[in-house]
């Protein structure tokens, strides 16, 4: 069914359909509306979801984290400043192996202040044991955190998990998207599995300890089964693309390779500057010129392997950055792909970063034909010219 | 007490715990001084019972009267000996215990 949504009502009719049994949430620009056109359904009886109006970002995670040790499915959405509240509950919920998911709404982190889109803010929660899903338009975050709830649940994941979209940029462009009927929403997302030490001994009126302290004798062995979940979600995350594809057509996998086949110069890059990035990709194609894309859609578990693959052939790579990542070195994306086409025998594509867009400001296709035109020289000459770029910023 | 600690896979996922775990915890085994009771001295007020925040101290409901001290979980903090209002209870270190 075609609809007409901004990214935060696609995000608040995903949540409607999936009808969760808690949403714990504080409001935030600009996610705010997530949650508030959400309430407006708890109100209008179309859920069944026990909405918590909470005082604060760090309550709400907490209230999730409560709910989800309980066996609920729970829910929230955030931003910026109130992602940065809940940092400490947002590793305990992955600590706990909690399939909390949430909607986050990407924005700059203060200071100075800005409302506008970065991804500085779900970027700074990498470690945290949280998947992250980033979506290139508002369809995509509709489907996204749809599958969230899938491979968050997944026995063999059990992890957090953020949706994001790009803050102001999807969160309030409206868009036409194709949305599922309530009924094949919820009979793909079904019923949350019971977890099986947690959710039985509570039914079966056994009390249980959750979060103890835990010292130098059981940490580690916690911690690496965290990992496990992330290792598992590698194989899990494709899985339900597929199936996702099967039902409904359109198929999910990390990343989006585009044009890239043939091509002698990529850029990477995440959210909604993918979609401005393949309009200058078929511009420069029609030229001509041998360009090619890769969109990351999950920045964690991050596809090493799969990465490195796809781009053995090309001969420069630009990484377009949306964050500082604060090291003098780049962006905090630019290190990690290096990384993963570390491994790569024989010759290995040149890398440069590109840091844009940050709190906000614009990028245009003529920002994105600069960069290409750069990877293209790089490739070309088939050394480093350097390491970083600011694109847009006043010098 | 030796324990066989389990290794990652071998555990409940998440930290998780059985109920009532605390009680194969034997705090007994901090204790420096342990609190005596002063039968003569006591006038069996319960406040001990109260203060005690491990559930050391043992009073008997029927009878109404303090029975002994619970030397497996009691720390040895001392606070049923402060709070004591009779000077009934005295804190002994353990090693003039062991002498006796
Ligand atoms: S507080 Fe002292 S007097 Fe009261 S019951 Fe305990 S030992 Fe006896
Ligand atoms: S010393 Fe402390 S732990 Fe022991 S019985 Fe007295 S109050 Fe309880």
């Amino acid at each position: 069914m075609k609809a007409a949504k901004t990214g935060n009502e696609a995000f608040a009719e995903a949540m409607r359909q999936i009808n969760p049994d808690v949403v714990a949430a504080y409001p935030i620009t600009p996610a705010t509306e997530v949650v508030q056109i959400f309430s407006q359904f708890v109100a209008d009886g179309l859920v069944k979801t026990e909405f918590v109006a909470v005082e604060s970002e760090h309550s709400a995670m907490s209230a999730c984290i409560g709910a989800s040790a309980a066996g609920a499915r729970a829910m929230t959405g955030t931003s910026s400043q109130g992602l940065a509240l809940m940092w400490e509950m947002l590793y305990i919920a992955g600590g706990l192996r909690l399939p909390i998911v949430m909607a986050v709404v990407n924005r700059a982190l203060s200071s100075p202040i800005n409302i506008h889109c970065d991804h500085s803010d779900s970027i700074g929660a990498r470690d945290s044991g949280w998947i992250q899903l980033f979506s290139e338009n508002v369809q995509e975050a509709y489907d996204n955190i749809i599958q969230a709830v899938r491979i968050a649940e997944h026995p063999d994941v059990n992890l957090p998990i953020m949706a994001t979209t790009d803050g102001f940029i999807l969160s309030h462009c409206l868009e036409t998207l194709d949305m599922l009927s309530d009924e094949d929403v919820r009979s793909f997302v079904g019923d949350i599995p019971e977890r099986s030490t947690l959710v039985k001994s509570l039914r079966e009126g056994k009390p249980i300890t959750l979060g103890a302290l835990d010292l130098q004798d059981y940490y580690f062995e916690h911690k690496r089964q965290s990992a496990e979940g992330m290792f598992n979600a590698m194989k899990v995350i494709p899985e339900i693309g597929k199936e996702f594809a099967k039902t409904f057509g359109r198929e999910y996998g990390f990343f989006e390779a585009y044009k890239l086949a043939d091509a002698d110069a990529a850029i990477l890059v995440m959210g909604s500057t993918s979609g401005t990035a393949k309009d200058v990709v078929d511009t420069m194609r029609a030229e001509g010129k041998k360009v090619g894309l890769v969109k990351l859609r999950v920045y964690r578990p991050f596809p090493a392997q799969m990465l490195a693959q796809a781009l053995s052939g090309i001969k420069a790579l630009g990484i377009m950055d949306r964050a500082e990542g604060m090291s003098a070195v780049s962006g905090p994306v630019y290190p990690e792909i290096c990384a993963a086409l570390y491994d790569l025998p024989g010759k290995k594509p040149v890398v440069q970063d590109y840091i844009y867009g940050l709190g906000g400001r614009d990028v245009s296709l003529n920002d994105i034909r600069y960069i290409f035109d750069e990877v293209l020289k790089s490739a070309q000459t088939g050394k480093k010219a350097y390491t970083l770029k600011y694109v847009g910023v006043r010098e | 007490m030796e324990e066989k600690k389990a290794a990652w896979k071998e555990l409940p996922e998440g930290d998780v715990l059985e109920g009532g775990s605390s009680l194969k915890f034997k705090t007994g085994n901090w204790r420096t001084d342990r609190p005596v009771h002063i039968p003569e001295k006591c006038i069996h007020c319960f406040i001990c019972w109260i203060a005690c925040p491990d559930g050391a101290v043992k009073v008997n409901a029927e009878t109404g009267k303090f029975e002994e001290f619970n030397y497996d979980y009691c720390k040895g903090c001392g606070i049923c000996a402060h709070e004591c209002p009779k000077d009934a209870i005295k804190m002994v270190n353990e090693q003039e215990v062991d002498k006796k």
